[in-house]
């Protein structure tokens, strides 16, 4: 294989490399670069996904460590498109200095993604993990003049780090059990069907890597210092990005690596394996998650115990497992990233208005700002799974695949646990929308003219939780289509 | 055509909430009358098929999962079309006087109502839930924003059964999705579930559906919801959506699964006798004029319930038809308490009121509410009489026990509605019998209009009950637990 096939075939990834470096220069060598790096970080991840549309349908380099499917091809779209909408919102952090340096990372991070989407071998999804890992404890931290950021920062960092430690000694033991990286041949080397201990606990360790990624307790600690302590952008793209990426992978990883040592969740009957690890972690994650938020008065911190929640919903979807596990699995993180990049849009927007992003910040927005207001109220329907939004379609297909799964509806259990959990929830949705449409205004109003790029793009993230809601076909066939 | 009822709310609504202030009422008040005049349209036209629940629009929607945008209509569904109509436009006049944020309290009454619309036509299981859900978040904003006594709590509380109800019924389509393997109502109406799902799917999906129904011990979201509702809120509520309760569990729960109703029936049959009389019991003792009300509703809506409980076709068609009837009445009671009377007296309170001498200052609201109070008691001659009379004839075959618990139940209602009418308009005992009427604005055009419409439908079904009947009793014999 030549370099030149080899970098046609990782193009996407050469691409934004390539844009982080440029934009890296010109924020060193231009003070008050803000905007036109913003344009040219934009211009290179929509070059990188028109390089997505050029790629072949299929292609397996070097036994599985950069792997060409319609499946890594979507998924690479999706992060490119995540991150492109991530970059309008930079605005709303004045304080953020060094905006080249900030975008920089940025793509570097979804370098990270891609090249976590894109592998299905483990020692190149532990590095995609570690770039990524790496490039976000930055952009948490990257707001100087906040103590908070760095507080976000550094529990990010330490968190992130132990996580990444118990993954790799994770990946070394199964490696050990199995003698490949590569997912496929482990499948084939474990399929005998037992499970020693060792091997278990390699699984675990795994697990747990992942767990921290996507915030599922018990190991979601960092995540409400993260996303109400980091630069608005970063949270978003925590939150939404890293996510989508991450569910991939672990899906990957699960269902094709460890899919001979599935188990059993199902209740009474549980039996080693994958499957009980992440169900558990799914029941806890959503309990926890949403009775917890019920108590927060700060709109960000009440977002990371949601997203924990979440978590929790979408891990049903791999728990129930097979080809519909985990095309519901990605229809919901994929809709779930969208909701919350918006989310965050209207926090940066209230924030950069007010001053802060407590609920009493958000009184009287829908007064003040009705488009804010309205595409929020969007936001928080769908995250509480109300029809017609795209949370309400989700959650029917995750809950749905998760009652079939099993012999004898075994995860009825679980679907009760989410069911429950999705009541819960509604009731701090609301609390959020009753700061804004209900409340009377109770901060001064400082009246910052709101940047328009940030406005658009919280408007077309909102019409497309609308959108997907009424016709999510249009995301679930393709979803679907790309599964092998 | 009759699809067009909910495609034009949704439309009104939307075009609303950019036109200017003074025009939303005049949206609102068109979108209703359209919708009702599309299904009086329909009621009328000899050639429409209302026996079989026959589709009338099928879109492929989301074929991934078996998803069809599917609509269809009997005579069950008509006649809560017609009565969602009726309560809607006069919603919309008794809300005439509402100036403040005026295309928000539009844009919500009017998702409300094309949510019930939809809920009433739709014959895919998934697009029915989804218009169920719809309905629940306007009904918090209306409460919320433009209710009054203890309306965030209200709201709340209402919002938080109402989701806790639909988390059940999630449960419980996801379940006959599964087994049935498709969402069509009239194709899964014909499956076969087997006993052991039916035995536990049944329940749950009933009770889900039946605490928007407000079904005994789930009611309570109803009383505290009706009084810290605006007066459109609670007109919308007693008259639709605890509707949308009813009109579901029976055509998806007990149309669906057959034996687990059988298996079910006489619970939910005690518990709807045990709402009919506690629910007049309490209401016996409320000071709140419209607290008297919203337990009325609950009382009267264990009926509904009730007539369901006893699977045959007299207790269903009087099912139906109380639908109707408790649709008008409740909201012709919400409307005399909510706005001719709070509004002007800024006072529900019964023994404040009694010390007001309405009776000459309001004629025609004291007028109204003897004619609603007359009804809601069950005189002869008024919706209500017609209706529960029928249930009762049908509880007569299945449960005489019940008939004789429930006819005690119907002295606690007339007692409890005369000493609201009595307390509210007519206490000529107390000392203020002569004193001089407060100096009240007297009632409006649009009120009377509104009520107008109320007692002539409620009158018009009382006198002549088979103009509904007819249309109603075929339906429900075509259902499949008749078979």
């Amino acid at each position: 294989m030549s370099y030149l096939e080899l970098l046609k075939l990782a193009s996407p990834e050469a691409v934004v490399v390539v844009t982080a470096l440029v934009v890296l220069t010109v924020g060193l060598a231009k003070s008050n670069s803000a905007t036109i790096c913003s344009v040219l970080a934009a211009t290179g991840l929509a070059i990188a996904a028109g390089a997505v549309l050029m790629l072949p349908a299929h292609a397996n380099l070097f036994g599985g460590m950069l792997i060409i499917s319609p499946l890594n091809s979507l998924f690479k779209m999706i992060c490119l498109g995540l991150a492109f909408v991530t970059v309008p919102l930079m605005p709303s952090e004045k304080s953020l200095r060094n905006p080249g340096e900030y975008l920089a990372m940025l793509l570097l991070a979804t370098v990270g993604l891609l090249l976590l989407v894109g592998s299905e071998e483990l020692l190149m999804i532990f590095i995609g993990l570690e770039l990524l890992g790496l490039s976000l404890y930055v952009m948490a931290a990257f707001d100087k003049t906040d103590v908070r950021s760095a507080e976000a920062g550094l529990k990010y960092f330490l968190f992130g780090s132990t996580a990444s430690a118990f993954t790799l000694f994770g990946i070394s033991l199964v490696y050990g059990m199995s003698g490949s990286t590569a997912l496929a041949s482990v499948a084939q080397k474990l399929s005998s069907g037992s499970v020693p201990p060792v091997l278990a606990a390699g699984i675990v360790m795994t697990l747990i890597g992942f767990a921290f990624k996507i915030a599922a307790a018990p190991f979601h600690l960092w995540a409400p210092d993260a996303y109400q302590g980091a630069p608005i952008p970063s949270a978003a793209f925590i939150a939404s990005g890293s996510k989508v990426a991450s569910f991939v992978v672990l899906g990957k990883i699960v269902l094709v690596g460890f899919g001979p040592l599935v188990g059993s969740s199902a209740w009474h009957a549980m039996m080693a394996g994958w499957s009980p690890v992440l169900a558990a972690l799914s029941a806890l994650s959503i309990l926890l998650g949403n009775f917890v938020a019920l108590a927060q008065t700060n709109v960000r911190r009440l977002l990371a115990y949601s997203a924990v929640a979440h978590g929790g919903y979408t891990l049903v979807g791999i728990v129930a497992g097979g080809r519909e596990g985990f095309s519901a699995t990605l229809f919901y993180t994929t809709i779930y990233a969208i909701t919350l990049v918006g989310a965050f849009a209207v926090v940066g927007m209230v924030k950069s208005e007010t001053g802060g992003d407590d609920l009493q910040n958000f009184a009287g927005l829908g007064s003040r700002s009705p488009l804010a207001a309205a595409c929020m109220s969007i936001f928080m329907l769908s995250l509480a799974g109300l029809p017609p939004l795209a949370g309400f379609f989700g959650k029917f297909y995750l809950f749905s695949v998760a009652f079939q799964a099993g012999g004898n509806h075994g995860l009825l259990w679980l679907v009760i646990v989410a069911l429950f959990g999705s009541f819960v929830s509604l009731y701090y949705y609301l609390i959020v929308l009753r700061a804004i449409f209900v409340d009377k205004e109770s901060v001064p109003d400082t009246r910052h003219t709101s940047h328009f790029v940030a406005t658009a793009t919280m408007a077309v993230l909102a019409a497309a939780v609308l959108l997907l809601g009424v016709m999510p076909q249009a995301l679930v066939a393709r979803v679907i289509a790309s599964l092998p | 055509m009759i699809a067009w009822t909910i495609y034009l709310t949704f439309a009104g609504a939307v075009v609303l909430l950019f036109l200017p202030r003074p025009f939303a009422k005049w949206i609102a008040l068109a979108t209703t009358i359209a919708g009702f005049a599309i299904s009086l349209a329909i009621f009328f036209r000899p050639d429409v098929d209302l026996v079989h629940f026959t589709t009338i629009v099928r879109i492929p929607w989301i074929p991934a999962l078996g998803m069809n945008y599917q609509l269809a209509l009997d005579g069950i569904s008509l006649t809560l079309i017609l009565v969602t109509g009726l309560a809607a436009i006069s919603a919309v006049l008794f809300s005439w006087d509402v100036n403040e944020r005026a295309n928000e309290f539009f844009f919500w009454l009017l998702l409300v109502v094309g949510g019930s619309y939809g809920v009433f036509l739709s014959a895919d299981l998934f697009l029915l839930f989804l218009f169920y859900e719809l309905v629940i978040v306007p009904k918090y904003f209306l409460i919320a924003i433009f209710g009054s006594t203890n309306k965030e709590y209200g709201a709340m509380k209402l919002t938080l059964y109402s989701f806790f109800g639909g988390a059940l019924v999630f449960l419980g389509i996801i379940a006959i999705y599964v087994s049935g393997g498709s969402f069509d109502l009239n194709q899964l109406s014909q499956f076969q579930f087997s006993p052991q799902l039916q035995g536990w799917v049944f329940p749950v999906l009933f009770l889900g559906f039946a605490v928007l129904a407000g079904i005994w011990p789930l009611h309570t979201w109803a009383p505290t919801g009706h009084v810290a509702a605006p007066t459109a809120g609670s007109m919308l509520l007693a008259g639709i959506v605890m509707k949308l309760g009813a009109y579901a569990a029976l055509r998806v729960a007990m149309n669906l699964l057959p034996q687990g109703f059988q298996t079910w029936r006489n619970s939910f049959a005690v518990f709807a006798v045990i709402g009919i009389v506690y629910a007049a019991a309490v209401a016996l003792r409320q000071q709140d004029l419209k607290f008297v009300i919203g337990y009325s509703s609950v009382s009267h809506m264990g009926f509904v319930l009730l007539g369901l409980a006893t699977a045959n076709v007299f207790g269903v068609s009087g099912a139906v038809l109380q639908m109707f009837s408790h649709g008008v009445i409740g909201a012709l009671l919400f409307a005399v308490a909510g706005t001719m009377i709070y509004r002007r007296t800024h006072t529900r309170d019964l023994d404040a009121l009694a010390a007001m001498n309405l009776r000459r200052a309001l004629p025609f609201a004291a007028f109204t509410f003897v004619v609603a109070s007359a009804a809601s008691m069950g005189i002869p001659g008024f919706s209500g009489f017609a209706a529960e009379i029928t249930i009762l004839i049908g509880a007569w075959k299945t449960y005489p026990l019940a008939v004789w618990i429930v006819g005690a139940g119907m002295v606690l209602v007339a007692a409890f509605t005369l000493r609201a009418l009595k307390r509210s308009f007519f206490d000529v005992d107390s000392a203020s019998a002569n004193a001089e009427p407060p100096q009240l604005e007297p009632i409006t055009i649009s009120e009377k209009i509104g009520a107008g419409l109320l007692m002539f439908a409620t009158l018009a079904v009382g006198l002549y009950p088979r103009i509904l009947l007819d249309r109603i009793q075929p339906a429900v014999e075509a259902l499949r637990f008749f078979k």
